[in-house]
Parts: structure tokens; C-alpha cells; sequence
């Protein structure tokens, strides 16, 4: 019972995982802030600066869910903060998924 | 035969000088000149700042992400550093790229030697410091950041320099600052005075004696008298956060000389949405001012009156204002989207702030406060005047 209520729980809490792609103004923008705001660490080209390189070559090995919740939630101990309030899971899961594909140009 | 060099003489100044229009180019000085860098696009726009003009624009300078510049001493010349470990030489005058090297992987910054003859780069990857000659971008000396036992190669922040041809800089990996003396090129000396968790930037004060780094790791800064180095790094500001959990920092602050004013230094706090203002004597706290958001710039007029401050992302759309005679906001402005620096004009009557998202340069009455004139830019960052030639530290 409480195993069947824990797995209920944990399929509510991966619900966003299967939630509907941002649409493509939401897209647009995301990748404006990618470039542009995420670029003041990782590069513009996202070749890395005082953070790593997110480029799809650097990324390789990396599940999309645990890019997502490393977007959300920060990495403590290293000037990654958590986008937690600014993107929502469907948010983060697009640009996980963008990144490890070769994220698009922004222009 | 005098026919000749009097022609060619006279083609060579057309050449230097086709800012202006018309046959007869008329003589002019640079020290009203400056660049405004065009992050996305790879290149610089040659702007007037006493007419409010743009006078030309240098392309092919590669990435410019984190671009910033140092001038040569004669106020001709930007060094522009890019990103991507690009240098580039750019001419104000003729608005065109002399030279360009690409001198690492990854850098973010630069400064100039006192003499003017070292430009000198703050590198990334491979961590470290490289100096170039300020005629010719010929590699002058190498200086890897090398830190611990396995011979591991730190990020460089903050690079500065310091009267005597020496170079002061921290090492985000290793938790240090450096000097690095360069008088004889040939043979760099470096020093290494541990400094704290992850040093972020740095600054020297105006006069060349203090530097500063910026911890991120830690709530405090490092502060090395460099008259007496061998008397260490000593914590300033430290335990400004009481204890209490940072909030996140979606961009690193910067640190530069601008932030003394009046006995003063106005520094960003990291993970506090507060100016914290120290006694440069004492360099003990005397206030706080709390301000709209993460602070990024916080930079003094020249007269120091004022202190003006821009935001890190999502509240990068506001500039505040300190008045420091009260140590108060006077000012809460909104000059356009996504504002990424503020550059004052030499005697500062005008603060230039640049746009991004807006794709302009907006200029700042710094009496009133009002807008006097919109440029257009391309996606606009770096703001940087030429009279930084003969600022230490810039």
C-alpha cells in the first residue's frame, strides 16, 4: 500500500517530465537566456568561461533528467545557481534536452 | 622626388584619418574617444563622447562574450580581449584592426603595464598570464598559473597592475593571489600569498597600493597591502552574511577601482542584495546599503558623489543610484533591457549604459539623471573610454 502510494507519489512528481514542450515563444526566449545569461559563465558559444562548457561533445554521458535537475537546483559548493522560480521543469527539461543535442544559435 | 613623398605623405594622413568626411581630413585627439563592444557580433563600435556619436565600427574580433579592453598609453589604441583568447589591436583613429593574435583558449581580461610597453593577459584556459609587447602583440613572457602538486593550471580573475611593472591577480582554483613582477620580462618573479575560496575579481585601489579580491566561496575579501606584501592577506568584511544562506547570483559582480569614493570603497556583496561600504584606511565596515538586487557594477562617479549600480539577471533591467554623502538610494532608474555596464565620461558629466537587449547605448545626464541621447548598438556590453590609458588598474 505504501509502496503502491510512493510510486503514485513518484509518478505525480515526474508528471513535468512528460508535460507539453515550451511552446515557441517560450522556446525563443529560453534560448535568448541560454545564450545570452547562462553565456555570462558558460560562454556564449557555450564553450565555458568561469563554468564549464555545455557543448554537446563536453556533455556527452549525461541523462537529460539529471541536466534538468542540475539547472533547478544549482550545484552547492560552485557558483552554479539554482533556476529554481525562474524555469519551470518543463523549462529545463527542453533545454537539457537541447543541450545535449547541440544547442541552437541564438540569431 | 619631394613631389613624391609630399603625395604620399599626404595619402598616408588621408589613410589615418577617414573618420572624418571630406577631402581635407582634419587633425584630431583621441582622448574623447572610446568603444562600446558588440558582444554578439564580434565586433567594437568606435564612439565620440563629446559629440555623443558613433564615429565607426571594427569587425572580425571573434567572441566577445566577456570582452574587455585596456588602452595604449598614447590613448591611440584598444587591446581588446575576447572569449575565445583572442587580442586585438584596433586603432581609434582610423577604426581598424592592426592586429590580432589569438594568445589561449579561454580568456576574460587584460590589463596594461605602467610603462606602457606590456599589455598583459588574464587567461582561463590554460590558466595563467601571458604578456605581450604593446607594438608588436610579440609574446614577452608566460606565466602558467600553476598551483598544488600535480601541476593543475588555475582560472585567473582580477588582473591588475601595479606600479613597477608588477601584476597582481587571484586564482580562482587555488584560492590565491599573485604578483607577478615583470621588470625584467625575461624573467617573471611570482609570488603567491594564499588568499581565500574562490577569489572571483579583484581590484587595485586607485593609488596602486591595495588589491582586493572578491570571494566568492566565502563571506568576505582578501585584501593584500602591496607595499608590504610580506605581511600576507588580510580578511576584510569578513562574516558578512551573519551566518545566513546566500541567495542565488545569477552573474559575478566585477570589481575595478571605481569603487573608492571619498575614503570609501563600495563593494557588491555576493549572494546579499547590499552594497557593503568599507573605510579604506581602516578598511574596517561602516554600512550597508541594500539595494534592489545581486549587485554587478557598482561604480563611483568621478567625483565620487554618486555611486551607480547595475543588477544581475532577472533584475537586469534596473540601475540604482547611492548618494554618498547619506549613504542612501537617490535613484532608482530603468534604462532599458538587459543592462550590462556603465561607463562614466572622463570628469563625469555623463554616464554611458549600455542596452542589450534594447540594442542601445543610452547616455545619462548625471546631474538630472535624464536620458540625453539613445546610439544604436548591436546587443551592447563593454563601454570602455580611452582616458582608462592613464588610470592604474584599468
Amino acid at each position: 500500500m505504501h509502496r503502491g502510494l510512493a510510486l503514485a507519489a513518484l509518478l505525480l512528481a515526474s508528471a513535468p517530465l512528460m508535460a507539453a514542450e515550451p511552446d515557441a515563444a517560450r522556446q525563443k526566449s529560453l534560448i535568448h537566456l541560454v545564450r545570452q545569461d547562462c553565456g555570462s559563465c558558460h560562454g556564449l558559444t557555450l564553450q565555458g568561461g568561469l563554468g564549464p562548457a555545455l557543448t554537446a561533445a563536453r556533455l556527452k554521458g549525461w541523462n537529460p533528467a539529471d541536466l534538468a535537475a542540475t539547472i533547478i537546483q544549482g550545484r552547492p559548493g560552485t557558483p552554479m545557481p539554482p533556476f529554481k522560480g525562474l524555469l519551470d521543469e518543463a523549462d529545463a527539461h527542453w533545454i537539457a534536452r537541447q543541450l545535449l543535442a547541440g544547442f541552437p544559435e541564438g540569431r | 622626388m619631394p613631389f613624391i613623398i609630399s603625395t604620399l605623405l599626404f595619402a598616408l594622413s588621408l589613410c589615418l584619418l577617414p573618420l572624418t568626411a571630406g577631402a581635407e581630413p582634419a587633425l584630431r585627439g583621441t582622448g574623447d574617444l572610446g568603444i562600446v563592444i558588440e558582444r554578439a557580433s564580434g565586433s567594437v563600435q568606435i564612439v565620440d563622447t563629446t559629440r555623443q556619436t558613433v564615429l565607426g565600427r571594427v569587425q572580425g574580433l571573434g567572441d566577445l562574450s566577456h570582452a574587455s579592453a585596456v588602452f595604449s598609453r598614447d590613448q591611440r589604441y584598444a587591446y581588446v580581449f575576447g572569449r575565445d583568447g583572442g587580442l586585438s589591436k584596433v586603432d581609434l583613429l582610423t577604426a581598424t584592426l592592426v592586429r590580432r593574435i589569438t594568445q589561449a583558449g579561454n580568456s576574460i581580461g587584460g590589463a596594461m603595464s605602467q610603462d606602457g610597453r606590456l599589455v598583459v593577459a588574464q587567461n582561463y584556459e590554460p590558466g595563467g598570464i601571458k604578456a605581450f609587447d604593446s607594438d608588436t602583440l610579440a609574446l614577452v613572457a608566460d606565466v602558467p598559473a600553476t598551483y598544488g602538486t600535480e601541476g593543475k593550471r588555475s582560472k585567473v580573475v582580477g588582473l591588475a597592475d601595479l606600479p613597477g611593472q608588477r601584476f597582481a591577480y587571484a586564482l580562482f582554483d587555488a584560492g590565491e593571489i599573485r604578483i607577478t613582477d615583470l621588470s625584467d620580462p625575461r624573467n617573471p618573479r611570482t609570488t603567491a600569498y594564499p588568499a581565500g575560496k574562490q577569489p572571483y575579481d579583484g581590484l587595485v585601489t586607485p593609488d596602486g597600493r591595495y588589491f582586493i579580491a572578491g570571494l566568492f566561496g566565502e563571506d568576505g575579501l582578501a585584501l593584500l597591502d602591496t607595499w608590504q606584501p610580506e605581511k600576507g592577506v588580510r580578511k576584510v568584511l569578513a562574516g558578512y552574511g551573519k551566518g545566513e544562506a546566500p541567495l542565488p547570483v545569477y552573474k559575478m559582480p566585477h570589481l575595478r577601482g571605481w569603487s573608492i569614493a571619498g575614503g570609501r570603497a563600495y563593494l557588491p556583496a555576493i549572494g546579499r542584495h547590499e552594497v557593503l561600504v568599507v573605510d579604506t584606511r581602516s578598511w574596517e565596515e561602516v554600512g550597508r546599503i541594500p539595494v534592489k538586487s545581486q549587485p554587478v557594477f557598482v561604480m563611483a562617479r568621478p567625483d565620487g558623489r554618486e555611486v551607480w549600480v547595475n543588477f544581475a539577471f532577472p533584475d537586469n533591467g534596473w540601475v540604482q543610484v547611492i548618494d554618498t554623502l547619506r549613504n542612501e538610494i537617490s535613484d532608482t532608474l530603468q534604462p532599458g533591457k538587459a543592462i550590462l555596464h556603465m561607463e562614466f565620461t572622463p570628469r563625469g558629466e555623463a554616464v554611458w549604459i549600455s542596452a542589450r537587449d534594447d540594442n542601445q547605448v543610452v547616455i545619462h545626464d548625471t546631474a538630472s539623471h535624464k536620458v540625453i541621447r539613445s546610439l544604436q548598438s548591436d546587443s551592447p556590453s563593454g563601454i570602455l573610454f580611452s582616458t582608462r590609458a592613464g588610470r592604474t588598474g584599468f
